[in-house]
């Protein structure tokens, strides 16, 4: 990381320039249809020992425009183009809203076991007891943590854990004689994936309001009279949120949730911060999901692998999802298929089980005290960074940060927006971070628990260094990456005129 | 063609434009400038009943979506395609040629809560 950091010019005047012709270290790669050679292939076939017999007509198509390359040609292009990857492995990575941490080679040693990575799903229990016993101790564990009753791991990702859970909710009302209660209220800097797991489930989503990045309480409880209380059926919050602050009356919020009848919904997609330091149950809530991918750490990214267990209170037990695994009394692990309140399989076979052996590597390697121990790293290592940009960027909300912060460029006049810090952060080697969410014109940062000081240094000085571009030489901004294959994307000519299809010149 | 300063303006910056029992509406130019270029415009389909305070269609930059309210409701008469085949309208031009939906409405009453265009352009004043 500083190698790659050490490498990167410390003002806009310095080396940078002259790779700006070069547009980074290697030519740009071509696309294997443009380095199609005809008659090229990548395997000999042997000679011919039968007797020629023409194909019938009808099961000739018209030929597809494949590209013709031999088996290195491929190889190597396939490679070069890995090595454009940007990954946690190269770079770093302070994504805020995912956690985008180190994740540990031990967990990898772990999933690639054979007694974990070559069973089969169909094989007997009596054959699979240690993947059995790793997938109850990782429920036991995550039940410890959540301080909540019973986890089911079946979900494969956090919005299908918020769907799961929502469907859980919706079978403890239907089984309670309250069927309208269909209304899911949000604050509204919650994920995407809120609204949108309560779309799919049927429910309506009502938005409340925030004031400095907390919920408004205020608002929480006009929405419930305005709605009547018996139409509510869950308050969905994401704690720390995604403003990155630890909202401390969460536990009021929660009075007022269960006042009305409903059920608090923790989004557990940022338990980085708090792991060890609370329990959602402590703080009132019924119901949560976890990204396991995030928390517990698996290399993960564009829609997966992931896992999304569901952690419940005692009332919607009976409605998780079956079969759950369980310990039998006679010490042997099994699945339990008896639950006839369940709401069903929401995943084939049991789950993400190789993201799950990961998590569990993670915890076991961690212990209780290291998961506290990441909790504090990830809430130090964000009050760090934020403290060193707070004089060149606007933090619209007033600390202390949880596991990540919100910073806000502000160069006067300008005309430097947060896309042109974020393309010129890939000059640095760095990815940027998400933005313009959960409010305009901001990024969201967070630089997770395992990243070193001279890391953190590094962003920090890169992102003042930016600060100071943006008011000597905005134009340098306006242009970035300059030192990537590819320079700045027409995003909105893309948007506007979409055309993926690549078609000889 | 509405005229700004006739019109009336919501804290989700919409404009509207009452012509007897029709209104037009559209987002103002301020909305325009924080969404920056708009790439897609989808509204509900001509004849779809609304109520106040509902969604009426969608808009989308290379930065976010937006949802458009209408905050009186009624008949939807005429969606404007023009700015559906060419979003680039409401940045260029969001009170004329990017006006987006005109609204048969039956009660126009809520326009008299909203902002006149002094105050809009007070508490949201167009940089630049």
């Amino acid at each position: 990381m500083t190698s790659v950091m050490g490498a990167i010019p410390s003002s806009p005047d310095t080396p940078a320039e002259s790779a700006v012709a070069t547009r980074g270290d290697r030519p740009v790669e071509p696309l294997i249809f443009e380095k199609s050679v005809p008659g090229h292939r990548g395997v000999d076939l042997p000679p011919l020992d039968v007797p020629r017999a023409p194909l019938d007509e009808s099961l000739l198509g018209t030929p597809v425009d494949l590209s013709e390359l031999g088996q290195h040609d491929v190889m190597t292009h396939y490679t070069h183009l890995s090595t454009r990857n940007f990954s946690v492995d190269a770079n770093f990575y302070p994504l805020g809203s995912c956690t985008m941490k180190h994740n540990p080679r031990i967990n990898e040693w772990a999933a690639a076991l054979p007694g974990f990575a070559r069973l089969h799903p169909l094989q007997d229990d009596a054959q699979i007891q240690g993947a059995l016993r790793l997938l109850y101790e990782t429920r036991c564990f995550l039940q410890e943590i959540s301080g909540l009753d019973e986890v089911s791991l079946q979900p494969a990702a956090g919005a299908h854990g918020e769907y799961t859970a929502l469907k859980v909710i919706r079978a403890y009302y239907r089984h309670k004689g309250q069927p309208d209660r269909r209304i899911v209220l949000a604050p509204d800097t919650a994920h995407g994936t809120n609204p949108a797991s309560c779309t799919m489930c049927g429910a309506e989503i009502v938005m409340v309001k925030t004031s400095d990045g907390y919920t408004d309480l205020d608002d929480l409880r006009r929405r419930i009279d305005e709605h009547g209380p018996e139409s509510i059926a869950a308050f969905m919050i994401t704690n720390p949120n995604t403003a990155g602050l630890f909202d401390g009356h969460v536990g009021e919020a929660a009075e007022i949730v269960h006042e009305a009848g409903a059920q608090l919904y923790l989004d557990g997609a940022n338990m980085n911060a708090i792991l060890g330091k609370t329990r959602p149950a402590e703080f009132g809530a019924d119901v949560m999901h976890f990204n396991t991918h995030k928390t517990f750490s698996t290399p993960h990214g564009c829609g997966g692998p992931g896992a999304g267990p569901v952690a419940v209170a005692e009332q919607l037990r009976p409605f998780l999802p079956r079969p759950q695994v369980v310990r039998r009394t006679d010490g042997t692990f099994g699945w339990d298929h008896d639950r006839p309140q369940s709401i069903g399989k929401v995943r084939s076979f049991f789950g993400q089980i190789g993201v799950l052996v990961r998590a569990y590597a993670y915890i076991r390697a961690l212990g209780c005290d290291g998961l506290l121990d990441v909790a504090r790293k990830a809430v130090i290592n964000a009050n760090y960074l934020a403290a060193r940009l707070r004089d060149r960027y606007h933090l619209p909300f007033e600390g202390p940060y949880a596991h990540e912060f919100v910073a806000v460029p502000k160069f006067e006049d300008s005309g430097v927006h947060n896309v042109d810090v974020a393309k010129r952060l890939l000059d640095f080697g760095i990815h940027p971070p998400t933005m313009s969410w959960p409010i305009a014109h901001c990024l969201m940062i967070e630089p997770t628990e395992t990243e070193s000081l001279a890391t953190l240094d590094a962003f920090a000085e890169a992102m003042n260094t930016i600060a100071d571009e943006a008011v000597h030489s905005p134009e340098r901004l306006k242009e970035a990456p300059h030192h990537l294959p590819i320079g700045r994307m027409d995003e909105v000519g893309a948007n506007r005129h979409l055309d993926v299809r690549w078609r000889p010149e | 063609m509405p005229i700004p300063s006739e019109c009336r303006y919501t804290e989700t910056h919409e404009w509207l434009d009452l012509d007897g029992d029709i209104v037009t509406l559209g987002i103002t130019q301020y909305a325009a400038d924080e969404l920056t270029d708009v790439t897609y415009v989808e509204m509900k389909p001509e004849k779809s009943t609304i109520l106040p305070g509902e969604p009426i269609g969608e808009v989308e930059s290379v930065k976010t979506t937006s949802d458009i309210m209408s905050p009186v409701g009624g008949e939807i008469v005429a969606v404007n395609q023009r700015a559906v085949e060419e979003p680039s309208l409401l940045n260029s031009d969001p009170f004329g040629e990017g006006w987006l939906i005109k609204i048969r409405t039956a009660d126009p009453s809520p326009l008299d809560g909203l902002m006149d265009h002094e105050t809009y352009d007070k508490r949201f004043p167009v940089a630049g």
